[in-house]
Order: structure tokens, then sequence, then C-alpha cells
């Protein structure tokens, strides 16, 4: 145990909660239902200046939460999710800028979620939950802003779902977005993201312990959300960043055993996130962030990404990575043709990683080099260059 | 808007520059070709030093299209917009005469499709601006035809083997392919750049000149 804590950390931070969308003021969804009370667990770091124009938004993936930074106890195991992105001295640099980062409506990690307990009948939600969308973590997030007193976040970033919320952001609330920097992600789902994450979603239903997803206070459906991760993550990695890390390289013997047990390094490494990920996260919370990315897609209503793109005012910073298949480069270019054509002041980048989808969790120095920069120029602009 | 202290420090920013201009002196002509407040789109810009000279002196609003990902990070750190992408594949992203300039500096000769790409240079830029090393020029000619050996010199370093420029060209024959392709030239700049202070040259320059520029836009009608 050790309270000291390491230069460029934010230090001891603590998620903090905001309720709003008390009844009869529920949010409006996308699918036409209302939600409320709803409440957002965020963190805060670095000082707002005088007219809170240095305020960064930072949105998570999938699996995500509000600890993006620093460590809720000195002896926190690990520090938050992009640690190596965020604090004194980093890309978003703390002592310059005000760091907020806001778990989605759907999760399970301190706001309202299908965990929660619904108010009408005092028992938690389940199944009983409303379909979310991104644009509705969106219109969440937007609550949140206000009621901090932000006019226009400097920045809005965020990678793989936290990147759709940045698009999302960009799109629903252009005059509150100065940049953007939306990294490996997509404006629409591709058919075979989809069908990860239905097959994932199977194998939390056909667990028997879901019950409907009324299994709170009972066993929970841990085999099949085991299984929905394992499949993420093998969406995660690349077929060189696997090569590299496991082989063929058998688990803790020189020999094989010819069983069923578990046999290959990757096997044992596709165990262990299964079961840490069962201890971490909820099985429905799995299942509504999964559809909400599924019906992610920025092209509609008219099915024209240019179209629908035409309101956005910030500059943007697209990054892909060269080895990720479950959101290739290939989506990222969509985007930036499609900001192109609408005259919006964009760079787009294609990192050389082998680290797959993951990468944009790992490339820290390429990403930080290029962030760093990017927000300089914000400043720039406003000087007449 | 601009005060005293942004002028101040542009005009140091500008000075940081200026040494561009020693390691590539065409960039000079280039730069006078631009009329000011231009869109410019730099195809293959490296890493951005004309764009942010362009940007500087010119207050052009300028982009640029890079293949290396280590080049777009310099670009990024001067402030500049760039894309990765591979000239190869066009320009589709890009409209119709929707920007001001489109400048090709000692780049159409690394392309598969020098051609493609001129054409859709003066497609999406109401004027062009391309320089090429001029193959012609007497010293490749010389090493060629009485050493019998490929030229290399210091437009032109590289070994047979290793060199990037796969089409190379020369003063005749690029004006030659824009007057069959519907191309008008509006400017030439001939140079020696191999030697300091590069000159511009009068006489004969397919044999005198190592280097040239083009102004050029697609002819109307």
């Amino acid at each position: 145990m050790s309270s000291v804590i390491e230069p460029g950390s934010v230090g001891i931070v603590e998620t903090k909660y905001f309720t709003f969308a008390e009844p009869p003021n529920e949010l409006q969804l996308e699918s036409g239902k209302k939600l409320g009370p709803i409440t957002l667990a965020y963190e805060m770091y670095g000082e707002m200046n005088e007219d809170k124009s240095n305020c960064i938004l930072i949105l998570h993936a999938l699996s995500g939460d509000a600890h993006v930074a620093g460590r809720h106890h000195p002896d926190d195991r690990k520090p938050g999710w992009w640690d190596s992105m965020v604090g004194p001295g980093k890309a978003f640099d703390t002592t310059k800028y005000c760091v907020i980062c806001s778990n989605v409506i759907g999760g399970c990690k301190g706001s309202t979620g299908p965990s929660s307990i619904d108010p009408a009948t005092g028992k938690p939600y389940g199944l009983r939950f409303p379909i979310v969308t991104i644009a509705d973590m969106v219109n969440a997030q937007k609550h949140l802003i206000d009621y901090l007193g932000i006019k226009q976040l400097l920045c809005v970033v965020g990678g793989s779902m936290g990147g759709m919320q940045v698009l999302q952001w960009a799109v629903s609330y252009p005059e509150m977005v100065r940049l953007a920097i939306p990294i490996a992600t997509t404006a629409r789902l591709s058919a075979q993201a989809i069908a990860f994450n239905a097959v994932g979603r199977h194998a939390i239903m056909a667990d028997p312990n879901f019950a409907g997803g009324d299994y709170y206070g009972k066993q929970i459906p841990s085999a099949g959300l085991r299984i929905a991760r394992m499949i993420g993550h093998i969406t995660y990695l690349s077929d060189k960043s696997m090569h590299r890390k496991f082989g063929r390289g058998l688990q803790d013997k020189t020999a094989p055993s010819y069983d069923f047990g578990t046999e290959f390094q990757v096997e044992s490494y596709l165990n262990y996130q299964g079961d840490e990920f069962v201890k971490r996260f909820d099985a429905n919370s799995y299942l509504y962030i999964t559809k909400a990315m599924d019906y992610f897609d920025l092209s509609q209503p008219s099915g024209d990404l240019k179209k629908e793109l035409s309101r956005v005012k910030a500059a943007f910073l697209v990054i892909s990575f060269s080895s990720d298949w479950l959101f290739p480069s290939y989506m990222s270019k969509e985007i930036v043709t499609a900001l192109r054509r609408n005259n919006v002041d964009v760079t787009y980048t294609e990192i050389q990683s082998d680290y797959g989808h993951d990468a944009f969790l790992l490339e820290t120095d390429t990403l930080t080099n290029l962030i760093v920069n990017f927000l300089e120029y914000a400043d720039q602009r406003d000087n007449g260059f | 808007m601009l005060t005293n202290e942004t002028t101040v420090s542009r005009t140091t920013e500008i000075e940081k520059y200026a040494h561009i201009f020693e390691e590539r002196p065409e960039f000079r002509y280039i730069v006078d070709m631009i009329k000011p407040g231009s869109r410019v789109l730099d195809l293959g810009c490296g890493e951005g030093h004309l764009l942010k000279i362009l940007q500087l002196q010119k207050r052009a609003r300028v982009q640029g299209i890079e293949l290396s990902d280590q080049a777009i990070q310099e670009c990024v750190a001067k402030g500049l917009f760039v894309y990765h992408g591979d000239l190869d594949e066009g320009l589709a992203d890009f409209n119709d005469q929707s920007v001001d300039y489109v400048i090709l500096t000692s780049t159409i000769q690394v392309l598969h499709r020098p051609d493609f790409l001129i054409l859709e240079a003066a497609r999406v830029g109401r004027e062009c601006i391309i320089s090429i090393p001029n193959f012609a020029y007497w010293k490749n000619r010389f090493q060629l035809m009485l050493l019998g050996q490929m030229p290399k010199t210091k437009t032109l370093p590289y070994e047979w083997y290793d060199t990037p420029n796969i089409h190379l060209t020369t003063i005749r024959d690029f004006i030659r392919f824009c007057r069959e392709r519907g191309l008008e030239i509006l400017e030439k700049v001939y140079l020696v750049t191999e030697r300091r202070p590069c000159k511009r040259v009068r006489c004969c320059p397919n044999l005198l000149a190592d280097y040239a520029i083009f102004r050029l836009k697609q002819s109307s009608g």
C-alpha cells in the first residue's frame, strides 16, 4: 500500500452525482418513452477558468465509467481507465483544463440504468428500463453540462462508443462544441459489429439465471455475461496483437494435456477478462448499452451523412488505427469525407498500430502528441491565425 | 481581430519558418503565386512547411493530404488541418473548383497515375501549381549519354533501385501533356535549384533548368 500519488496523477478523486428529470419533467427519449428521475455519475478534475471556457468532456466506451483518472483510494489497485491521458502535464492537462467525465444512462456505474430502482415499482427496472440511444445519453449529459454552468465545451473527446457520443454532441449541440476528437469510432455501426453485439446479448439471455432480467438479489447470469465479454475482447484485439501476446503458448504447462481445460494462454486470458468483468458489470446494462450502439446511425433520418452533419460547427481531429477491424479506418474516413464536404476544419490520421481497436487506450504517446497540439491550436485560432 | 500582439507573434512565427526557403528555394516562387486569403490544398504536404508559410504570409485557409502519419503529426504540431490519404486514390472527397489552389510540389513523379491526379487537381482547384524536377536537365543528359549511367544529382539524389521517382518527366513532356489534356498554363518558372542562390533560367529551360513550376488551370470550354 502506498499513499504517495505518482507524478502526473490527478490524485485522489471522487465520483459525484447529479440528479435531474424529476417527474413530471422526465427526459424524452428517442424511442418515444420517458425516463426520470435520472442520476448521472461524473468526475471532474482541474479548475474551471472564469468564463468556464476550458472544459473538456471525456466520453467513455461500452464498459467504461466516470472514473477516468486518479484513484478513489490511495490503495486502489488501478487508476481510472484513461489515467495515461488525463492529469497534470498529460494530454488532457488538468493544470490547464477542467476535465469532466460522465457515465452514460443505461450503465451500472452510478448512473440510472436497468439495475436502478424503478420509482413506479420500488424494484430494479430490469428489462422494464426503456431502450436508450446514443442521442439519449448525450441529451442526459447536456443537462449535466448546463447544471455545471458551461456554455461551450472546449473539447469533446472519446474512443469507440465514446467517439459516437462525440459525433452526436457535435450534431445535437453544435454551438456547445469547439473541438471534437472522435477516436476509433464510426458514424454507424456495421452489420459485423451489430452481429458481435447480438451474440453477446444472446449469451446473456440464454443464461438460465437471466430470468427475464429480474435476477437482482439472486444468482446473476454470470456465465452469459462472461461469454459476452470474451467475444467483445476478441474484437478489441488484432490477429497480430494476439499472436504477439499469446502465440500458441500453453498456460502453466509445457505439454498439452489433451482435455477441455484451459490449455492455451489466450484461453486463460479470455477467462480472466470474463471473470473480472462479471465482478464489475451488470448484464442488463450490457444488453442496453450494446443495443444503443446498434441503433447508432448518424446518417439518419435522411440517409445522407453529409446532410446530417451540415450543422456541425466544431473543428475535428479524427483518429483511427490501422489494425482496428471492429471500427476500421474506412469508417473514420466516411466521417471525414462528410465533414469536409461541409467545409468543416478536420484533421484525420490513421495511426499505425498493431493493438487493434484497443489501441485508443494504449497508443498514449502518439495520441498525446496529436491531442496536445490540436488543443493548443484552439488558442491560436482565436488569435487571428 | 488582429491586435499588435498577434502581429508581433505572427512575425516571429514567419521568422521561425524562414529557413525553409534555404532548403526549398522553389517555395518562394510558389508563395509569390498565391493570392492572399485563398483556400489552398497541398497534395503530399509532408510536414506542412509550405502550408504553414502560406497560412502565415498569405493568410491562406490551408489544408493538406499526406500519406505518412509521422508527417501528419508534424502538421498537427503546426496547427494545420491535414488528412491521411493516398493520392493515387484521387480526390473524390472534393467538389469541383472547391479550392483556389491545389499544389503539387515535387510529387507527381512518385505517383502511380500522375495523369489522373493532375486532372483531379485541375478539377478541384480553380488553379493548380505543379512543380517538377526536370529530367532533361543537362547534367542528367550528360550522365546518361556520356557516362551511360542513371542520373544522380542534387535534385534527383537516388540510386535507380531505391528511387521513389517512378514517373519522371521533362519540361517539354509536361507542356505537351497540358496541351493534350486541355490544361492552360498561366505561368512558368524555370529554376536551377541545385546551386545557391537559386536562379531563374530564361534561355533553353529544358536543358538548363533542373526544376520547373507551372501554374495552370482547366481550359475554358
